[in-house]
């Protein structure tokens, strides 16, 4: 049976469970009602009950199954082929096994296959084949067997309603925890891949490095064939464009903020803001193709114009892009922090004589900082982690210069070019790509704590 | 109690009305309001005393869709008129609202912001003694004086309010509006700002809403009583509370309506 069948026959033993446990104590109650005995829970926590019963293990078992009989099998068709040819070598015989799945499926004609190669794929076959007959009958039986538990519990005063309640809050913590459980394995690849990569490049050449210059040599002789690892330049070259970015995105996303909440009158803020919040709608290529195609182009002749000399590819057509990009960040979220200031305190500076823009700057946003400050570090981040419109208007050439009309590159963008086309998984120049993943990642979760922090330090400031 | 010494009227009502988009909230107030006197503004909720309230220091101009017609003159000057400019005006017109208000800066910020945006104080030491003078007109000084740079926010719900209220006087207003100002507050809070009421009539003119029968009967010389929008009777506080002769009043003080 089919994964997909058997999903579909457990969804339907789950609603049978359901419907069946409901009718039973309903027969039940009304049995022992004459007696005296009020029902604990309702019908409907009742018919769960069973249904959870019913689905909740076999489920567990079918994922779990699904997900470890590939290596079993595996490990057994690897067994087979051994004791069928014995004196194969590793390489050799990984290459079988693969040509031996290959032609299971169907991929590698019957003129290419041995004797040895349809002996292990019907092996191959009987096995998956069993594999699946046998996941079926556990996960019906499972299922039929709990539903019978369940069944069997079922009296009027059973706490159904507890148990059911109790079942869904493992089922929210489960799903809570495959986020948090994804991210340590994300970081835990990374901080073992950085390892790895720290075995061949030094540390601190790494991190203080001023040339980055990623190739390795295809041959011992070839020319600039060692490859140097230093990050300082792209760190330079993701600084730079974020700060331009920032020195666009903060001050017009939080005037535009500003003038939302607290001159627009509610007609104009309700087509504004959704209108100014499209803008985190377009996709980052096409920000990328803008910056690249339009806004770099123009730089360099106006550029040109007035006797400056602007490289097509420029740090600073990048960062006006990204800027852009990012205001509605700001401005949206720092537009609602500063809805959050309560009228009170503005009532307060009026009443005192103050103007409009004297409340503005002295009461509301400081009132509002602490939420205007997390909302920029988050663009940061924002910012930080942006590749596409850095690879099409910035360029990919590692140059360390304070000099924004300059060519320059960024972490992200090396960490793409790092790994596109054919890499081998052992070389320095793949594994740089984890330990730049693992720079950044740090930086961009240091920005998010402190965002939290400041949040925190400074929330109750009013109330 | 209209006794001898204060009788001279600091502010006229002629004719307010006060309308939220269509609908209309006062419909014509006429009504004096005396110098160096307390005069409280009782009534049911919504009946209109906030918003008149807020006529004396405009605060409904900042209000959407809300119209004031009529004449309110402090001092036999037209605050309503073209000349006046609302900065000015509110910094004649002192304010403490109904939950305490402070900014969320330090206390000496706090009492320092009007002195500061008026520019009443060029120096350092104008200003701290203005500080100084404020807090200790709002009874708060002793509390305060050893952490003047702590938060206003951190202090407790009466000491807040008489920071709002040190931070009203500080820009030397001849006119402080209260909002019900505490409504927020315990009792023993209360009967301090209460006191300080008391003795802020010397300088001040106040009009405060009230929703307590005992306060205004305690801290008013005048009272007078709204009912949706319109301004039954005024008169000295203790004719009000003893002989009322309008009816309405009457069920309202005993406390019939409300």
């Amino acid at each position: 049976m089919s994964l997909s069948f058997l999903f579909f026959c457990l969804l339907g033993l789950g609603i049978f469970s359901f419907l069946f446990g409901r009718r039973r104590i309903r027969a039940l109650s009304a049995a022992s009602a004459t007696q005296g005995i009020k029902q604990h829970s309702r019908d409907i926590y009742h018919g769960s009950f069973v249904a959870v019963c019913a689905v909740l293990v076999p489920l567990v078992a079918l994922l779990a199954w699904t997900g470890v009989s590939p290596l079993i099998i595996d490990a057994m068709l690897e067994d087979f082929l051994r004791s069928q040819s014995p004196d194969l070598s590793v390489g050799e015989l990984g290459v079988l096994m693969a040509k031996v799945k290959a032609y299971y499926v169907g991929s590698l004609p019957n003129s290419f296959a041995n004797d040895l190669m349809r002996d292990g794929s019907d092996y191959f076959a009987a096995m998956v084949d069993n594999s699946a007959m046998a996941r079926a009958t556990i996960v019906i039986l499972l299922s039929v067997s709990g539903a019978a538990y369940g069944l069997r519990l079922l009296a009027p005063r059973f706490t159904a309603r507890p148990m059911v309640e109790q079942i869904f809050e493992y089922v929210m913590i489960a799903a809570s925890a495959i986020a948090i459980l994804t991210t340590i394995g994300i970081v835990l690849s990374l901080i073992f891949e950085t390892i790895r990569f720290f075995d061949k490049v030094p540390f601190l050449e790494f991190l203080f490095g001023l040339s980055w210059s990623p190739q390795i040599a295809i041959r011992e002789d070839q020319v600039g064939g060692s490859g140097t690892f230093g990050a300082i330049p792209l760190f330079a070259g993701t600084l730079m464009i974020t700060f331009i970015a920032m020195l666009v995105a903060v001050p017009v996303g939080l005037m535009s903020a500003v003038y939302l909440s607290e001159y627009a009158n509610p007609r104009l803020r309700g087509i504004a803001k959704p209108a100014i919040e499209i803008l985190a709608g377009i996709p980052t290529v096409v920000y990328g193709f803008f910056a690249a195609l339009m806004v770099a182009p123009f730089l360099r002749d106006s550029g040109a114009e007035i006797g400056l000399t602007l490289s097509s590819e420029s740090a600073l057509a990048a960062g006006l892009v990204m800027g852009i990009m990012i205001i509605p960040f700001i401005s949206s979220l720092s537009d609602d922090v500063i809805n959050a200031v309560p009228q009170t305190l503005r009532d307060g500076a009026a009443a005192l004589g103050a103007t409009q823009s004297e409340t503005i700057r002295q009461v509301v946003l400081p009132a509002a900082l602490p939420g205007i400050v997390s909302a920029i570090l988050l663009a940061i981040s924002r910012a930080i982690g942006e590749t596409m419109i850095v690879v099409m208007a910035a360029g990919v050439a590692a140059n360390l210069t304070a000099n924004p009309f300059e060519s320059v590159t960024t972490v992200t963008v090396q960490i793409v070019m790092l790994l596109v086309g054919d890499q081998e998984f052992d070389s320095a120049k793949t594994l740089a790509a984890f330990a730049l993943g693992l720079v950044l990642f740090f930086i961009t979760l240091m920005l998010n704590v402190l965002a939290l922090y400041v949040v925190n330090r400074f929330r109750e400031q009013y109330d | 109690m209209v006794n001898s010494e204060a009788s001279e009227v600091k502010i006229k009502a002629r004719e307010v009305t006060v309308h939220y988009g269509e609908a209309r909230a006062l419909h014509g107030i006429d009504l004096d309001l005396n110098a160096n006197e307390v005069t409280a503004l009782i009534g049911p909720s919504g009946c209109g005393k906030s918003t008149f309230l807020r006529c004396i220091n405009r605060m409904n101009d900042v209000i959407e869709g809300c119209r004031v017609g009529g004449a309110v003159s402090i001092d036999d000057q037209n605050i309503y008129s073209d000349e006046i400019d609302v900065v000015e005006l509110r910094a004649r017109v002192g304010m403490v609202f109904q939950k305490p208000n402070p900014f969320p800066k330090s206390i000496y910020d706090n009492v320092a912001y009007g002195p500061r945006i008026h520019g009443m104080a060029p120096s350092r030491a104008q200003l701290d003694a203005v500080v100084e003078a404020s807090l200790k007109r709002a009874g708060l000084w002793e509390e305060v004086k050893d952490r003047l740079d702590a938060p206003g926010t951190g202090l407790s719900g009466g000491q807040q309010q008489r920071l709002c209220i040190a931070r009203a006087i500080a820009v030397n207003p001849a006119i402080v509006l209260m909002d019900e100002p505490c409504s927020a507050l315990d009792p023993i809070a209360t009967a301090v700002i209460e006191e300080l009421i008391e003795e802020l009539r010397r300088d001040y003119t106040i009009v405060i809403v009230t929703h307590s029968m005992q306060q205004a009967a305690r801290i008013s010389q005048r009272t007078a009583y709204f009912h949706l929008g319109n301004l039954v009777e005024h008169g000295p506080t203790q004719a009000i509370f003893t002989k009322p002769e309008n009816q309405q009043t009457e069920a309202y003080i005993s406390g019939k309506i409300g």
